[in-house]
């Protein structure tokens, strides 16, 4: 069998495909932003080289890359978080200096972060006046809410301007993000990867607003590394490539292929081979298993499904639903409130993590950095830290250095690991080293369960190739691998059947090939499997 | 009955002036997201240079001037640590209070006369008379309350103003931004140095008036140790107010109240011990912790600024 991933390119613009409007680009005689020649250094890096950024008003213009292109850095410069060490910002045809986030504001320019910028604690009202510089020493507030709704209204941003960050979905803070730009008078808003934590839902309209706002003569430039939202969002593209602009495209002139190829350099293989192979026994099985999330509400809840050794099944939902907690009572760092786990038959539910990871359980977890390495500690003994309690690593209780440099070496050259010698500090390694170190680990440690949370996160193409080949490697060799992603793509290309998760539920399980992104879409938004063909 | 009441308010608010004083200087430090555990340094510091000041000058008011700037100093040399250098807080606090008991009472032995070989010491000077406000005054049980210092007057003021200017003006609003989410806040404008630098000095020089009270008015007069571990009262009573200059009160009078009941009962030849009694207080504030580390909800309302004792820079990632 085999799955394209992006065969029909039109197919993986779905959340945008059929709201798409081309508009006639207006050339107007200066553009509203001109940055030129923008260099910016970090120790050991040159994030940005010589870069130029063009925007005219009314435009949307896509940065597309890999991650570390240098997307987020040359933005943080343009909103006044970092300082450019060389280079010119022409505002409006005038030069300008932006020394800090408030010079910036005041040239009109918004940025909405990848990790939002609001405060949880105060209300989205609190949130949006924040540093404005013209506020009055005591704020009227009912004035401030009574124009938060009106703006609310004219934008179609329904929020209260009364309740607290904190207790808002990740959707709605999006909408304070946008509000606070709006309620500014930003004319140039920077967008860092915003559709990452939406709905396809949620994505189109936020399509809807940046097209509003365009329409009213505002500019906007959002980051990514999506080829289908360059298509749908965007008039213009340009493309970085190690912190250099590689080229810059009229959208609806190119096609995702093109810029796939640019972006990395090199032309990618859009395509995993799966072969047909049997299914063996049940590997894990859950039944009707509900847990707790950190303030002791439900986050789980009846949940029921088996994988079969050589499965994958993959796991959907918006960020938020009940995947951390899955992954978590799976792997034994939660405890369930009730339901079954049996993993090889055998009931594991509530056991330790060691009792867990003796019974055969490799994990890959969410967050890598906290707790998939141990950053102060060498690239070797990050590899060993799975199986180092037992021989040939441990003789009489005591660790074997040697023996384990040598599983350490052959690791690394097995997963062409990027490090400079094995006793390098992991945290000094890039995300995808890490990732390939991570997953070098428990893979080898694996013994026919693997629980993957997001592998291939934040990777670049290079590295999510390989970590998904991995995973389907490991399928056809006979391991059970449950896989929690956000990437439909992803999902659909690399897993067997899809379970979708919503409010902690399962609304449904199907098989990828009968998975069209319309479906997922409709479940991650509450629709059960069920429903949706009706 | 009433008599007792009545003198037992008086002593509450007598020795919870100094603590509000504290209180408010260190909440408005913690709210922009600096731990300051040299409270105790600075309140003996301040303690000895008012008092000395104002044996020498005569001016209450120069002793008071003299506290806030001493209380301003320690603390500008913990903001510069903290802030500019990025040290561990804690550290840094801890270093300030040692150096400052150390050094209070050094200076205890140097800044008097020479006739008492520069001892402090047992000297009388000049103190904080109370003023009785006419009518008021007299009223049974609350007449207490009109019958204080300019000092303790100020305090009634420092309260709800304090309260006021933190939540609901534009100033009070980016302090607790900083000190929340110091990201946010510099993405939104905020020079996050600045804030930083302006209310730990600010803070410092409340804990310094909170200090010289202690030497002008409360126990008038300078002896070894005069705060008798105030300084670390405040840091729990911090906590129990949960970073609110209102509720400041509520634990200084629960506190200083203590403080009036041991009297009594010390006077009238109790067996209970003492230690009990000063439990109390600490008890309340761990109580105060558990609850606010096992109710998210209510932590996240009142809870400790999220950045507290973590350092900022812009380009760290």
């Amino acid at each position: 069998m085999i799955i394209s991933i992006c065969q029909p390119y039109a197919l993986c613009a779905w959340p945008f495909a059929n709201f798409c409007f081309r508009r006639e680009t207006k050339k107007v005689t200066t553009p509203i932003l001109d940055m030129k020649g923008i260099t910016k250094r970090f120790p050991n890096v040159v994030a940005n080289e010589n870069v130029d950024v063009e925007l005219y008003p009314g435009e949307v213009l896509a940065l597309l890359g890999e991650n570390g292109a240098g997307k987020s850095t040359l933005m943080n410069v343009l909103a006044g978080m970092y300082r450019a060490d060389a280079g010119e910002i022409f505002i409006r045809g005038k030069r300008v200096e932006i020394d800090s986030p408030r010079d910036a504001m005041r040239l009109g320019i918004g940025m909405i972060h990848q990790n939002f910028m609001l405060v949880d604690t105060m209300t989205v009202a609190e949130n949006i006046i924040l540093g404005l510089p013209d506020l009055p020493f005591v704020p009227n507030m009912v004035d401030v809410n009574g124009r938060i709704r009106q703006l609310s209204e004219r934008y179609n941003l329904q929020v209260d301007p009364d309740s607290r960050i904190w207790q808002l979905s990740v959707g709605e803070q999006q909408r304070v993000e946008i509000l606070k730009l709006i309620y500014r008078g930003a004319e140039i808003l920077i967008l860092d990867e915003p559709t990452a934590v939406l709905t396809p839902q949620e994505a189109k309209e936020l399509n809807g607003i940046l097209q509003q706002m365009t329409r009213e003569g505002k500019s906007a430039i959002f980051i990514t590394h999506k080829m289908e939202e360059v298509i749908a969002f965007s008039d213009w593209v340009r493309v970085l490539n190690k912190g250099r602009l590689v080229t810059v495209k009229q959208t609806n002139r190119t096609n995702p292929q093109e810029l796939a190829r640019l972006m990395v350099g090199r032309d990618v293989l859009f395509r995993l081979e799966k072969k047909d192979h049997d299914l063996g026994d049940v590997a894990l099985e859950l039944t009707d298993v509900s847990a707790n999330n950190d303030k002791g509400l439900p986050a789980l809840q009846g949940i029921s499904f088996r994988i079969h050794s050589g499965e994958i099944l993959g796991v959907a939902g918006v960020a938020g639903n009940g995947q951390k907690q899955l992954v978590e009572i799976l792997t034994g760092l939660r405890n369930v409130s009730g339901g079954k786990i049996r993993i090889f038959n055998e009931d594991k539910t509530n056991k330790s993590p060691l009792e867990i990871i003796n019974s055969g359980v490799s994990h890959i977890p969410a967050d890598r950095i906290a707790r998939g390495v141990a950053g102060d500690m060498s690239v070797a003994n990050n590899l060993a830290m799975k199986c180092y309690r037992k021989p040939p690593l441990v003789r009489k209780g005591f660790l074997h250095p040697a023996r384990i440099l040598d599983l350490a070496r052959r690791m690394i050259d097995l997963f062409s690991i990027d490090t400079p010698t094995p006793q390098t500090h992991a945290k000094f390694l890039s995300g995808g080293n890490i990732q390939k170190t991570i997953l070098a680990r428990e893979i080898d440690a694996c013994r026919g369960l693997l629980i993957a949370a997001y592998p291939a996160r934040g990777l670049d193409v290079g590295a999510t190739e390989f970590v998904r080949k991995q995973m389907i490697a490991q399928s056809e060799a006979g391991t059970a691998i449950l896989l929690v992603s956000e990437d439909l793509e992803e999902l659909v290309g690399v897993a067997d059947n899809i379970a979708v998760l919503f409010e902690g539920k399962v609304m449904g399980i199907l098989p990828s090939n009968k998975a069209d992104t319309e479906k997922l879409g409709m479940m991650m938004a509450g629709v059960k499997l069920e429903e949706t063909t009706a | 009955m009433i008599e007792l009441i009545t003198s037992l308010m008086a002593i509450t608010l007598r020795s919870g002036a100094s603590l509000i004083y504290a209180t408010v200087g260190e909440i408005y430090t913690e709210r922009s997201g600096i731990l300051n555990l040299g409270i105790e340094g600075m309140m003996l510091m301040s303690a000895v240079t008012s008092f000395a000041t104002v044996y020498h000058t005569g001016s209450l008011f120069l002793g008071i001037l003299m506290a806030m700037l001493v209380g301003g100093a320690m603390a500008s040399i913990h903001a510069f640590l903290s802030i500019t250098m990025r040290a561990n807080q804690v550290v840094s606090g801890l270093s300030i209070t040692l150096f400052g008991s150390g050094m209070a009472s050094f200076l205890g032995q140097r800044l008097g006369p020479e006739s008492n070989k520069g001892y402090l010491v047992g000297l009388v000077g000049a103190k904080f008379e109370p003023i009785a406000i006419p009518f008021l005054s007299k009223l049974p049980i609350i007449g207490a309350i009109f019958n204080q210092d300019i000092l303790t007057y100020i305090v009634y003021l420092l309260l709800p103003a304090g309260w006021y200017y933190l939540y609901k003006t534009r100033n009070g609003l980016n302090l607790r931004a900083v000190g929340e989410n110091p990201q946010t806040a510099d993405a939104m404008g905020i020079n996050i140095a600045k804030v930083r630098y302006l209310y730990t000095i600010l803070g410092g020089m409340l804990v310094g008036i909170g200090g010289a009270h202690l030497s002008l008015s409360y126990a008038p007069g300078w002896t070894e140790n005069i705060t008798g571990g105030r300084g670390w009262i405040v840091i729990a009573l911090v906590i129990f107010s949960m970073w609110n200059p209102a509720r400041a009160v509520w634990g200084a009078i629960l506190f200083g109240g203590i403080n009036a009941v041991q009297f009594r009962l010390q006077a009238s030849g109790t067996t209970i011990p003492a230690a009990y009694l000063n439990m109390l207080p600490y008890l309340a504030t761990i109580f105060v912790l558990v609850i606010l580390t096992w109710w998210e909800a209510l932590s996240k309302r009142v809870g400790a600024p999220s950045a507290l004792a973590k350092s900022y820079m812009r380009e760290d990632k």
